[in-house]
Order: structure tokens, then C-alpha cells, then sequence
């Protein structure tokens, strides 16, 4: 019987130290890992390096002081009024360097990281400022072949993205880490965990492996045992990013940039959402939802 | 590169087929038709815009002229079928954020992508305004605008022509500029900024050097209108023809089909 990986949120957080370079799947406001980065952005764990195509996961823990650095290829909150605002903020200020990067550098440097490879070659990347961004990091590779006409390309070494810790969010998985995505899109998350030292996937659906396989075509099982080292039963965590089996939380998410605007205001949604735990978290919001219910009618 | 297009003048079907109808077309109209004049020639590829007006232009050029297009719902899925804004249809196939980037790459592609700056060697900014540490106004960050602008034609959609989009020098290159290509480098040689589409006019950059050059200019507008709302001279400018008149079978399909709830008009100032 392959080991079983079910852990706490606590037992994930407990294993980050300050300095560590953590991944954060999904993608925008989508099948974000967000119960992870509640449990990472109440921990103690500071001065991280956050790798992700971003959204709200990224703004949280930026709101919480978490991040030093971020590596990403965007951030969005996918509906308006799209900006993230505390990512906004931290920008602003002054508070985080980044090596922001073209999108499909992301997916390139997660890549050369999961063949441990020291780079891949790609052309996104020449001629912008990502280069400037990166300050000295990013460098140049000369093709050793020469193109027909006795030119030589030469191209972006996008440098392998080694992650220390990845999180990710999958619909449905088994406790020894065998895990599917639902919706119509994989995002990066088998690329995140390939990159990482130590994987961490929290799920909606903690289910048999016989259940997992016949619940979903074979093509659906983006992750084995292999990429996974902890399994978190996380019903409703990517909240308020949309995953397999309920939509973006919309409103919550307005919600949040809303209250991001007003130092008073955020004291109260910090306090009711995000100082707490994930039990907590998950009543809250559905005390929330229908509240919103009862204003609406 | 692709040279001046066909002037509207000289367009056939749009001569032989506009009725009285046409008259009426308005400002947004205009934008979707010289939007769908973008994949003219396309062929089998993947449009990708980025903005409404810009996909009405893709499905309509879709609906009519390039039939062979690729089209997608803005989420994973490839449409068999060219539905009204905001609607899907049947599907063809699958498109997920990764295969994206292998179609960017491959070079299969033409993205219509929006722009908060764009100078006159088409360098463009999405990113932030300010300081690259320390911005003074955050927008998405570069997205794949390097990366598209490097691989495949790019062009861009402004619903709003001003010299503060249109100004001498772009915060943030995210999308590559013409100046910036190294000659002596393969790698630079797809670079292809094909349109400059805006509320005012039709642009590419086949002025001198490679510098943003008025192709029509849509009914209403004038020259001065175009200068005073530009952060540098445009080439070609007082030479410029009027966009060409929408056929009465664009005209119907941007009404009844495509958008009729009116979205394009939303986003053209």
C-alpha cells in the first residue's frame, strides 16, 4: 500500500522556512491554490520568492507582507477591475522586486527546471524590457548551428525555475497523491510540482483511487505519486478562484478589491477572512454569500 | 512585411454591393470592419483578440473573407461555429494556456492585443507606468506580449486615440518595437506589427524607418484630428484615404449577428 500523504494545512506550513522560493499553481483568478496561501499568508514564514501566473494568490500575500520577490508572467484577477490592488500597492511602493517575464517564459523556465536543465532556449523575451526587469540575470544563448543564410540565432537562456515548495489545486485526488483536474484546462500544475523539492496539492474531493481513475478519462490525471509529497482534503479551496466543480466567487472577489481600498475596511475583512482558519474561512464566506442573497431581494 | 493595403476605394464587393444602408454605418462599425481587415489574408491561423471590437473584427472576417480562421472562446476550446459576443457555439477542438504557447511559437498566429502606450516604432507598454521596481501606476505586467510580438503579426486595437497612448517613448517595452530588432539575428526576423487600429484611423508602421503611417482615416476624421491627438508626427498623414464603406453584408452581420446588443459601441470613444 503506496504511503499515505494526507496531511493538515498546519503540517504544509510547518515544513516552509523564511527565504524558500514557493510556486503557486493555477492561473489568474483560476483553480488557484487559495486555501494554501491562506495558511502561508497567516504563518510566520516571511521573505519569500513567489513563482506564478498571478492573481488574487500573489495580491494576498503581498497584502500579508509575505513576498520579496515574485516571478511572474502577469497578474490578473481575470474580471474587472482586473489589477490586483495589493499586488498594486506592493508595486507601488516599492515593497517587492520582480522579474516579471513574458508568459510563455514561465512555462520555459518551469520546463528546463522539471528536466533539471540550467536553461532552454526561447525567443520571447529579446528586444523588450524583461531583460531590463531581470537586471542582469537573463542572459543571451548563441545557437552553435547557423540558419541557412550563415546567420546565428540568438536567443533568451530562460534559466531553470527551481522551486523550493509547489503549491497546487486539483479537483480530485486520492490520499497518495494521484490527482485530475475537472474543467477544461490543466493550467501549469504538473510543471509546478515537476519543479518543486516538496509538492503540495490540497483538493476539493478526497476520493479512493478506484473512484479517481473511473471518475475522469485517463487524460485528466495530471499528477502520480511521483509529484506529490502531501495531499490536503481542501473542500471549496480555491475559493474565490473558480476549480472543477463551482465558478469564481465573483462578488467575494470584488469584494476583496474593495476592501483593499480602505485601511478600516480591510482591518474588518482581515479579521473575519483571513486571521482565521480554514473552517472558519469556508463559514464566513458562505455566511456572507447569504447575506448577499438577503441584500439582493 | 505586408505593404499598404488595399485602399478602400478600390475594394470591389465594397462598391458593387453597399446599398443606401451603409450611409448610416457608424464610428464603431468602422473600428469592427477595419479590425476584420487585419486577417485579411490570414488564412489558417489563430486570431486572437484581445478586446471586443477587435473580436467582432475576427469572427466577421471569419463570417466572410477568411473563413479558415481559428477561433476560440477566450477560455480553452477552439469554435467550430461563429457566434454573437459573449456566446459560444459548437467546438472543433481543444486550446488550453499551454498549447497557446506552443501556437505562439510555431508562429501560427495573429494576436490583436490593446495598449496602454504605443510609440511611433510600435513599441508597446501593458505592463506598469514608471520605474520598473517601483511603477507609479501597476497594469497586467508584460503578459505574452514579448513573446507574441517576437513570434507572430501582432496588431493593436486603441478605442481611444490620444497622445497619452500615442507618446514619444513607452514606459514598459512588453510589446517589441521595430527599432529594437537586431538584423544580424534570425531571431528577430518575424517581428511583424501588421495594424494600428483606432477610433480615428487605420495605421501600420511602412513610414520611413518603420514609423507609424496613416493608412485611411474613418469618415469624420481629419488630419489635424489625427496630429493633435498623436505624441509624434504619422507618416502619410495628409495623404490618407477615408476607411473603406462597410458592406451591407458586414453592416448586417455586425447588427443582427455578431453584436446586437451594441457592445462595440462601448468601447469606441
Amino acid at each position: 500500500m503506496p504511503t499515505d500523504k494526507t496531511s493538515t494545512l498546519d503540517d504544509v506550513i510547518g515544513e516552509l522556512r523564511d527565504g524558500m522560493t514557493i510556486g503557486i499553481g493555477g492561473w489568474g483568478s483560476r483553480r488557484k491554490p487559495m486555501a494554501l496561501v491562506r495558511a502561508l499568508a497567516r504563518s510566520d514564514v516571511k521573505d519569500l520568492t513567489v513563482v506564478t501566473y498571478g492573481g488574487p494568490d500573489l495580491g494576498l500575500l503581498c497584502a500579508a507582507g509575505k513576498v520579496r520577490r515574485a516571478y511572474y508572467g502577469f497578474v490578473s484577477l481575470d474580471s474587472a477591475p482586473f489589477y490586483d490592488p495589493w499586488f498594486s500597492k506592493a508595486r507601488t511602493n516599492g515593497e517587492i522586486e520582480v522579474r516579471e517575464m513574458d508568459e510563455g517564459m514561465v512555462k520555459c523556465g518551469l520546463e528546463a527546471a522539471a528536466a533539471r536543465l540550467p536553461f532552454l532556449p526561447i525567443r520571447a523575451g529579446l528586444g523588450s524590457d524583461v531583460l531590463k526587469f531581470w537586471e542582469g540575470e537573463l542572459k543571451t544563448v548563441e545557437s552553435p548551428y547557423p540558419d541557412p543564410d550563415g546567420r546565428t540565432q540568438t536567443l533568451i537562456a530562460m534559466p531553470a525555475l527551481k522551486l523550493d515548495a509547489a503549491f497546487v489545486h486539483l479537483d480530485l485526488a486520492d490520499a497518495h497523491g494521484n490527482a485530475a483536474y475537472t474543467g477544461v484546462d490543466p493550467y501549469f500544475d504538473d510543471l509546478y510540482c515537476a519543479a518543486a523539492e516538496r509538492r503540495y496539492l490540497e483538493t476539493d474531493q478526497l476520493v479512493s483511487t478506484e473512484v479517481l481513475v473511473k471518475s475522469v478519462p485517463h487524460q485528466r490525471l495530471l499528477l502520480n505519486r511521483m509529484n506529490v509529497d502531501r495531499v490536503v482534503h481542501a473542500p471549496n479551496g480555491a475559493h474565490f478562484t473558480f476549480a472543477g466543480d463551482y465558478g469564481r466567487d465573483e462578488r467575494f472577489q470584488q469584494f476583496y478589491v474593495a476592501s483593499a481600498k480602505d485601511p478600516e475596511a480591510w482591518k474588518a475583512f482581515s479579521r473575519r477572512f483571513l486571521e482565521v482558519d480554514e473552517q472558519t474561512y469556508q463559514r464566513e464566506v458562505a455566511a456572507w454569500q447569504d447575506d448577499q442573497k438577503e441584500d439582493g431581494q | 512585411m505586408a505593404g499598404r493595403p488595399e485602399g478602400g476605394r478600390t475594394v470591389s464587393t465594397a462598391e458593387t454591393q453597399a446599398p443606401e444602408s451603409t450611409e448610416a454605418a457608424t464610428r464603431a462599425e468602422y473600428c469592427v470592419v477595419s479590425c476584420a481587415e487585419i486577417f485579411r489574408g490570414a488564412g489558417e491561423i489563430m486570431a486572437s483578440p484581445m478586446s471586443p471590437v477587435a473580436l467582432l473584427g475576427a469572427r466577421l472576417a471569419r463570417l466572410t473573407f477568411e473563413p479558415d480562421l481559428l477561433i476560440t472562446d477566450g477560455e480553452a476550446l477552439i469554435l467550430a461555429d461563429t457566434p454573437p459576443i459573449g456566446k459560444t457555439g459548437a467546438i472543433e477542438g481543444w486550446m488550453p494556456f499551454r498549447k497557446v504557447f506552443d501556437v505562439v511559437a510555431s508562429g501560427r498566429r495573429h494576436v490583436v492585443m490593446g495598449a496602454n502606450q504605443i510609440d511611433r516604432h510600435g513599441n508597446q507598454n501593458l505592463s506598469a507606468f514608471g520605474p520598473l521596481q517601483h511603477p507609479t501606476r501597476q497594469m497586467f505586467g508584460v503578459r505574452g506580449a514579448p513573446g507574441n510580438t517576437i513570434n507572430h503579426a501582432t496588431s493593436y486595437w486603441v478605442g481611444r486615440h490620444s497622445s497619452r497612448v500615442f507618446g514619444e517613448s513607452v514606459d514598459i517595452v512588453s510589446g517589441v518595437g521595430y527599432d529594437k530588432v537586431d538584423p544580424d539575428n534570425p531571431a528577430f526576423d518575424d517581428l511583424n506589427i501588421h495594424r494600428v487600429v483606432t477610433n480615428l484611423g487605420v495605421f501600420d508602421f511602412g513610414g520611413p524607418d518603420h514609423t507609424m503611417r496613416a493608412l485611411s482615416l474613418h469618415p469624420g476624421v481629419t488630419a489635424e484630428e489625427v496630429a493633435e491627438n498623436t505624441g509624434f508626427e504619422v507618416a502619410g498623414l495628409a495623404d490618407a484615404p477615408e476607411t473603406r464603406q462597410p458592406t451591407a453584408e458586414e453592416l448586417s452581420l455586425i447588427r443582427d449577428v455578431l453584436d446586437p446588443k451594441g457592445i462595440r459601441n462601448r468601447e469606441v470613444k
